[in-house]
């Protein structure tokens, strides 16, 4: 398996060699978020595209195809368009909190993407305590949504805001308690160490049913966070105009419309790292000859197809499922997830104290 | 009791009518290519073929020999809820018997006021109106929108009013 960390070392060896250890850091921090805002716009970018023509596909269109070759660069045209139109700012909304509320939402999305191992070495921080930092972090982003919402002064992104706050501080439990499942199993919440403990094998494979079943909690949980799918309510676009941002337009639109694939991003990404093992290769207990074939795939791309899985999953949910209303949104998590991920989260902890799992 | 019962079966049910869902956009997902159905307009007009329930204009078929069906009896007019059909109807002798019959004259039809509702076509009895497959109708002289559905010179055709 390629180690990233050697590249990345012998960048930090060049540029420690040619500059002060002050400058060092300052160039590698820079460089990193460089390197992450233009990760974050392609990769938003590829996301939109592939969104709306999954979205076809599943109502049998044909999706964006005029600009360039099958469209592909329909999202770029869309991006530029965006940012050539013009701000405007309601003359009876709250200036300082309109202006902001965009900022706090695409912070919350960069501080969790942080988080994210992207291969064997290319991990930005590996703290140890990875799980929660990233469901903490992440939960900021409704803040930037309630601000938004109160700060238009537009009953429409009111009533999409509270929602919005209602729905996201009650499926952070579930999320939360689903990722603890395989963090009882693999005994730490740093996201380096949980990969490392699925050598052998990922947490759905190896947990049994409890485990997929916090999977199953944790994909629907995670599809509510992120105001997707059927617990869009937040934006329901026949009922609220557009909800929270019904009064933003151009580049601060854009921005709440970046953290929404940002977070789908991550939240894809968590749920690969966790369940089903980040960049760790497809490995099988004890079969030498058929873990070194899989370790010829990169990790890098390991990651991304499991990411891919993911978001094709939560994009089936979107483009299937009628939207639930917000008193069904309620019930289906303080009614059902909830008590099924408790008792879920007490049978994981007795198989992992009468060790019964491989 | 049963409301525990309850409870665990309204799980199973959502989960297995959720299936039930993903299943039919799955099988839509994975067999887009061939089930398409968008019609790519300006590009496919020569090969486009509009689907039989479609409505585009009310016409008025003619057989080879410039005949058409219609009696003149003013059903469609009458079933009209917009007035956009006119039928302008004449008395002549019939060669056979000698007596004075009504034809038609013209039948003259305001596609500017048709919502194409397909009332007329319920409405007639002798099926002699039909709604066309055609459409692009957009003009700049809003008269050109009003149209004589029988040909000049057509006939009824013989046998339509036994």
């Amino acid at each position: 398996m390629y180690n990233f960390s050697s590249l990345t070392q012998s960048i930090h060896d060049y540029l420690a060699s040619t500059l002060s250890p002050e400058l060092t850091s300052v160039v590698e921090w820079t460089l990193i978020g460089v390197l992450l805002i233009a990760f974050v716009a392609l990769s938003v970018m590829g996301l939109v595209y592939i969104e709306r023509k999954v979205a076809a596909f599943f109502q049998l269109r044909l999706g964006p195809n005029r600009v360039g070759k099958w469209g592909l660069l329909q999202t770029l045209a869309d991006f530029l368009k965006l940012l050539m139109k013009e701000h405007i700012t309601a003359r009876a909304a709250d200036k300082f909190l309109f202006n902001l509320a965009p900022f706090i939402i695409v912070i919350a999305a960069f501080l969790a993407i942080g988080a994210i191992p992207f291969a064997l070495g290319l991990h930005i921080m590996d703290i140890n305590i990875g799980v929660f930092y990233i469901s903490a972090v992440s939960s900021i982003g409704v803040l930037g949504i309630l601000i938004g919402g109160w700060a238009g002064n537009n009953k429409y992104s009111l009533i999409g805001a509270l929602r919005s706050g209602a729905q996201i501080v009650s499926y952070e439990i579930s999320a939360m308690l689903s990722l603890l499942a395989v963090v009882v199993l693999a005994g730490d919440l740093q996201l380096s160490a949980i990969i490392e403990s699925q050598a052998d094998g990922w947490w759905i494979f190896k947990g049994h049913i409890p485990v997929f079943i916090a999977f199953i909690i944790f994909l629907i949980a995670g599809t509510a966070e992120t105001n997707r799918g059927p617990f869009d309510l937040a934006e329901a676009e026949s009922e609220l105009t557009a909800g929270f941002h019904t009064e933003y337009s151009g580049i601060k639109f854009a921005m709440f419309f970046l953290a929404e694939y940002v977070n789908l991003f991550i939240i894809a990404a968590v749920g690969a790292t966790v369940f089903l093992g980040g960049w760790m290769p497809f490995h099988i207990g004890n079969w030498e000859a058929f873990n070194t074939v899989m370790d010829f795939i990169p990790t890098i791309i390991w990651f991304f197809m499991k990411v891919g899985f993911i978001i094709g999953i939560i994009m089936w949910f979107k483009w299937t499922f009628p939207r639930l209303r917000i008193d069904q949104i309620l019930v289906l998590e303080w009614k059902y997830l909830l008590p099924i991920n408790l008792v879920n989260l007490l049978v994981v902890a007795f198989i992992a104290m009468m060790g019964w799992y491989f | 009791m049963s409301a525990i019962t309850s409870y665990f079966k309204d799980i199973f049910l959502a989960i297995k009518t959720l299936i039930t869902g993903m299943k039919v956009t799955g099988y839509y997902f994975t067999h887009a290519r061939k089930e398409i159905i968008t019609q790519q307009y300006p590009e496919n007009k020569d090969t486009l073929k509009m689907p039989d329930r479609f409505r585009g204009i009310v016409t008025m078929p003619h057989d080879e020999n410039n005949e058409h069906s219609c009696t003149g009896c003013s059903a469609c007019e009458l079933a009209c809820p917009n007035g956009s059909i006119e039928i302008m109807w004449d008395r002549i002798e019939d060669p056979d018997t000698g007596k004075k019959k009504k034809v038609i004259d013209q039948h003259v039809y305001h596609y500017s006021m048709c919502t194409l509702c397909n009332l007329c076509i319920i409405a007639c009895p002798t099926d002699a109106i039909k709604m066309a497959q055609t459409f692009e109708y957009a003009t700049f002289d809003r008269k050109s929108l009003t149209m004589v559905l029988n040909k000049p010179g057509s006939k009824i055709r013989k046998g339509v009013e036994e």
